[in-house]
């Protein structure tokens, strides 16, 4: 695999960052490729922009950040309109549909994360890594079993099991968005002819 | 003394992470500092790593008790090192000074953020590569070291303790904001695999030592305080006993010295990367995070057939100009891409004598310089 680049951006205290380092941990030590994780954010803990990237390559990375990120992942509409345009051509949006609402391409891919959270998890802060979860399906570029691995072993004590479960209706709620692209594009296919 | 050591093995790591565990590796067992972004983590991971290992961390008032305390430990015979950024660095020059004047060996990392004053705390910059050259006052020789990847901010912190107890001297290391925060697979060596060198003590009896008599190396011998070796200790120019002198031959005598342990090991201490250098026409000179977006828009320019090439500075004080005037020969044209207003491609230009037609590419908005600017300069070079 060639350079694999992912964005995940949204406001400080989304989680974004701590996500990005158990992607990075999965696909870099229990995957064996070359990862870089990055970030930036702003001086403020909470409420700023932020965003973190992972790169993941067979080969050794150059330029630990992305040039044009494979997927991009907006967890606010703020982030949806700052980085859509520099996605790949084909390149993957997945979005937050509990907070981006103007999607700039009928090609998204849109889960509401942080209200699965709040009604399936009791609390919004697994939103971050029920959106691990479905990055993982989408991007398929790294394995569902390194990425549980990496994510317990990097979860405070006790918590495991939430963070399990939130994993799973991530994996469980891409699954479903595939299926139902999978229907429209079939459906587009046939009205073409 | 040394500290406990883990064996080799791969782990992720940020490059803050990886100073910790280069200076562990190389038998750190003191840390003092004042925490401060983008070099917090460096502190943050010092306070429970050194306890475990028997060492000690303390969190000081500001950074001028940080080295100073480091200074101090030092001189008790522990190897000690401080982390800070821009403001903490500038508290820091009073007595960086003095640690050179006392030879007294330190390791000070500066992570370089946007500055001056308190800048931009959370953003990238290269804005400190003269101050650390001539942030203290005074005529003085330093060691300064650059990082670019995670796996340098643990081999270069190792090897800026070697130097430092080597030629008892304080060594800086700069990282910057990218390659403080990055996060990636590193090799972490077993202890076997490492080298790591320790200052050199005196050998005869307590009564006979001279501590600052000078010798081949140029680097008298050195005991923990209080250990039946007498010497003092002063930031005033003093004679072989320590006490200070006017005398013209002993303060010419003193500050040869001083410049001549450095100089004479030059060859020791120069480090550059080299990559598709020898058929280049064009070089892109850089160092630290910037070194990594050259990279890729080397190989990016090769794709293209354009002949590039790439020189990492590692070493950049003393500027590694032994290393680097040969090249300067050999190319059409050289490109200093850096996050400033043009400090290391200063002493390039000032190396290279107006020979060879030497480039610029400035960026000062706190962001890094990606790969795409660096491959549209060369394009049109």
């Amino acid at each position: 695999m060639q350079r694999y680049e992912i964005r995940l951006s949204g406001s400080g205290g989304q989680g974004l960052i701590f996500a990005g380092i158990v992607l990075a941990e999965a696909a870099g030590i229990h995957d064996g490729k070359f990862v870089c994780q990055t970030q930036s954010y702003g001086p403020e803990s909470r409420g700023g922009a932020s965003k973190a990237e992972v790169v993941i390559s067979d080969e050794e990375i150059d330029y630990p950040k992305s040039v044009k990120p494979d997927l991009l992942l907006a967890m606010n509409q703020k982030s949806c309109d700052s980085y859509f345009f520099d996605l790949k051509p084909r390149g993957i949006l997945v979005v937050d549909s509990t907070f981006v609402r103007q999607l700039p391409t009928t090609r998204a891919t849109s889960i509401p994360f942080t209200l699965l959270a709040r009604e399936k998890l009791g609390k919004e802060i697994g939103a971050n890594i029920i959106a691990l979860g479905a990055i993982a399906v989408l991007s398929g570029v790294v394995s569902l079993k390194s990425l549980e691995a990496a994510l317990t072993n990097r979860v405070p004590k006790g918590s495991e099991d939430f963070n399990r479960k939130a994993l799973k209706i991530g994996i469980e709620a891409a699954r479903d968005a595939m299926k139902q692209k999978a229907g429209i594009e079939e459906y587009e296919d046939s009205s073409d002819q | 003394m040394t500290a406990k050591r883990s064996p080799g093995r791969q782990v992720l790591l940020q490059g803050n992470e990886a100073v910790v565990e280069g200076a562990l590796a190389a038998g750190c067992l003191f840390f003092a500092g004042y925490p401060i972004t983008p070099a917090t983590e460096i502190s943050e991971v010092m306070s429970y790593r050194l306890p475990a290992v028997d060492g000690t961390f303390i969190q000081m008032e500001d950074e001028i008790a940080s080295l100073g305390a480091v200074i101090g430990a030092s001189l008790a015979g522990v190897k000690s090192m401080t982390a800070t950024s821009g403001p903490g660095f500038s508290l820091m020059q009073e007595n960086l000074g003095f640690a050179c004047v006392a030879e007294v060996p330190c390791v000070v990392v500066n992570v370089m953020r946007g500055g001056p004053s308190t800048g931009l705390p959370t953003n990238v910059s290269q804005g400190d590569v003269m101050q650390s050259r001539w942030g203290t006052h005074g005529d003085h020789p330093i060691i300064v070291l650059a990082a670019s990847t995670t796996q340098d901010c643990f081999s270069l912190t190792l090897r800026a303790f070697n130097l430092s107890e080597k030629y008892r001297t304080p060594v800086i290391l700069l990282l910057d904001e990218v390659v403080a925060h990055t996060r990636e697979k590193i090799y972490l060596p077993h202890p076997d695999e490492i080298e790591v060198i320790d200052r050199i003590r005196p050998n005869m009896p307590p009564d006979w030592y001279i501590p600052y008599e000078d010798n081949s190396r140029g680097v008298p011998p050195m005991s923990p305080f209080g250990e039946g070796y007498r010497y003092h200790v002063t930031g005033l120019v003093h004679d072989v006993r320590g006490f200070p002198t006017q005398r013209s031959e002993e303060i010419v005598g003193f500050m040869n010295r001083l410049f001549r342990k450095i100089n004479q090991n030059f060859f020791d201490i120069q480090q550059i990367g080299e990559e598709m250098i020898e058929d280049a026409e064009l070089v892109v000179m850089a160092y630290g995070s910037v070194s990594r977006s050259a990279r890729r828009a080397v190989r990016e320019a090769r794709e293209r057939g354009i002949k590039a090439g790439l020189v990492q500075l590692i070493s950049l004080w003393p500027f590694p100009r032994q290393a680097v005037e040969p090249i300067l020969r050999q190319v059409r044209a050289v490109l200093v891409p850096e996050l400033n207003m043009g400090q290391m491609s200063r002493e390039i230009k000032r190396v290279n004598q107006g020979q060879t037609r030497i480039e610029t590419l400035n960026r000062i908005d706190g962001s890094l310089i990606g790969p795409n600017e660096i491959l549209t300069r060369l394009l049109r070079m």
